[in-house]
């Protein structure tokens, strides 16, 4: 493996800056890197408009007028319109798809002088956390031949564990960005609901997608924020406020913060080396001069089956606009029902049909009260958890990522049992909040494992010097 | 509540997507199973709750009531299955 696919994204900005690579060089050596991969991580590869866009940033670096991330080789999930570019959102019916506009945060990310390696492959339309529903075929973790990444960004999450790319862009609606980053041991940061413009992402459930940065470090993951969130007019639910420096925030200390242990995170039954992952997050982060606190958010085990009701539901409403008509797959009819059907039955895959069916349902006449209206009540009452334990003066929450480590292809799990896998992500975005994943242990099994540390609205600059505790304390030797 | 093969027609038929006999089968087993498990929201006690409305409170946002994009009919029409003169082809729906 080329020395230049070994650095993190800092690492590099500050060897281009001084000229001691190129950023030529730095996206060959990725490019070789995806090449010889058979991971399946991408979608698309962009090789030539890369070396083309390198060597742009290396002008402007040698002109003193390049932007903070000049150079930088990224991936972006295929979920984020390119212009121009192929976006397929993992789907056969968007295979063709070639958007004539950009997405906010990917044109936020060009205006820092980023480099687009490529579109990695995801779970059709970001539904799934294996990413086998992808119609581009399943993404290989690098820490196991027959093992899933984790979805729905499992090819972001294992494009920058096998050092494909120095960094990559998520989505994260019900865990997305965390679950494959604790699968893949990197670092997954899903922002407060409205940090990251959602205009030009393809939309699964609106009220609660959210973009975020998959990286090998904290910093990088507190750099790419940086460079990815925006006020945006485009986007109505992004907020105006200014936003901080995320990679400064790293060095405020962690002394005298209070950290909520929730007891209902404790599954039933809980896998040994998951209890004692938790315990040392806890004792690292007492260590570091923390308050760890008991906490209670007694809502916890309603909020998956409310997200299998909302998420559904907006997806179908979403998903309603893949008619065959304007763009993407269509299957001819005699007539345009026949044509709407025909084209939405060969265009979707099972688990998108499934999610499309329980959104359908739970909105149509005469259910829309016992399901829908409960569900969002029942997120009132998740949210409120949150917010009498912050009112408390809690500052942040550590919790594990995942129930497990990564699971084998193919091992065929009837879909609660697929959701499961979200059981400790999905309240995060039912509610809002700030949430990242950090690699933090191994299992029985030696694969990665994470921990999630949870925020108060808009406080990501508080997770930033948590989450560096445990990533650091993770990497010592025992 | 559960779904019965005639419920899982309707729904897909609403949902635009073409079903098989098969498939229809197969989807109502699963549908059930996952209704079975939203169920246990029924235990949770909703009474005065009001219902979630946005993620984070926040007013919305008036923008300048301008047009600020357009006239790009070839980009609207670039991704279109079929295409004739700058309209988008479908099949007929007025006899």
């Amino acid at each position: 493996m080329s020395t230049l696919t070994q650095l993190t994204l800092a690492e590099a900005r500050d060897q281009l800056k001084a000229r001691e690579i190129t950023s030529q060089e730095l996206t060959e050596a990725h490019i070789a890197a995806i090449e010889a991969s058979d991971l399946n991580a991408f979608i698309t590869v962009t090789a030539d408009t890369a070396c083309q866009g390198a060597a742009q940033a290396d002008d402007a670096i040698a002109e003193g007028r390049a932007g903070p991330l000049a150079g930088i080789p990224i991936g972006v999930k295929d979920l984020f319109c390119t212009k121009g570019i192929r976006t397929t959102a993992g789907s056969r019916i968007l295979g063709t798809f070639v958007p004539p506009y950009e997405s906010t945060v990917t044109a936020n990310l060009w205006a820092a002088g980023a480099v687009l390696l490529g579109k990695l492959n995801l779970d059709e339309f970001a539904m799934g956390s294996s990413n086998e529903t992808s119609a581009f075929g399943p993404v290989t973790n690098p820490y196991g031949e027959g093992l899933v990444p984790g979805g729905s960004s499992g090819g972001s999450a294992a494009a920058v564990a096998a050092h494909l790319c120095i960094a990559a862009t998520g989505t994260d609606t019900g865990g997305s960005i965390r679950q494959p980053a604790a699968l893949t041991g990197t670092v997954g940061l899903k922002p407060t609901y409205g940090r990251c413009s959602r205009w030009g992402i393809v939309a699964f459930a609106s009220s609660l997608d959210q973009a975020g940065p998959i990286t090998r470090t904290v910093r990088d993951g507190a750099i790419m924020l940086t460079h990815m969130a925006s006020v945006d007019e485009k986007d109505s639910t992004s907020v105006d406020r200014p936003v901080p420096d995320y990679e400064g925030a790293l060095e405020n200390g962690v002394r005298g913060k209070r950290i909520g242990i929730p007891r209902e995170y404790r599954v039933d039954p809980m896998p040994p080396a998951l209890e004692a992952l938790w315990q040392k997050g806890e004792g690292w982060l007492r260590d570091a001069g923390a308050e760890i606190v008991p906490v209670s958010l007694p809502h916890t085990k309603y909020a998956l089956p409310a997200y299998y009701i909302v998420a559904p539901a907006e997806a179908s409403s979403n998903l309603a606009r893949y008619d065959g008509v304007r763009y993407g797959l269509r299957v001819g009819a005699d007539d345009m029902v026949g044509l709407y059907e025909a084209t939405r039955a060969a265009g979707f895959g099972d688990e998108v049909k499934r999610r499309i069916l329980i959104g359908t349902y739970v909105l149509s006449a005469g259910y829309y009260d016992a399901y829908y209206l409960r569900a969002q009540k029942v997120r009132t009452l998740i949210k409120r958890d949150f917010e009498s334990v912050f009112d408390a003066g809690v500052d942040a929450l550590l919790t594990p990522t995942t129930p497990g480590p990564a699971f084998a292809k193919g091992a065929n799990l009837d879909p609660v049992e697929m959701y499961l896998n979200d059981v400790f992500t999905v309240p995060v975005n039912m509610a809002g909040l700030p949430g990242i994943s950090v690699p933090a242990g191994r299992s029985d099994d030696d694969l990665p494992l994470g921990l999630q540390l949870i925020g108060r609205p808009f406080d990501e600059e508080g997770l930033m010097p948590l989450a560096r505790v445990l990533e650091e304390a993770a990497s010592q030797p025992v | 509540m559960s779904v019965d093969i005639e419920t899982v027609r309707r729904v897909a038929h609403l949902a635009r997507i073409k079903v098989d006999d098969a498939e229809a089968a197969r989807l109502t087993g699963e549908l059930n199973e996952i209704l079975g498990f939203v169920e246990q929201l029924n235990e949770v006690s909703v009474e005065g709750v009001a219902p979630m409305t946005s993620a984070v409170e926040t007013a919305l946002r008036r923008r300048t009531d301008a047009v600020t994009d357009g006239n790009a009919p070839e980009n609207i029409l670039s991704n279109a299955p079929d295409k004739d003169d700058g309209f988008f082809l479908v099949p007929k729906v007025v006899e």
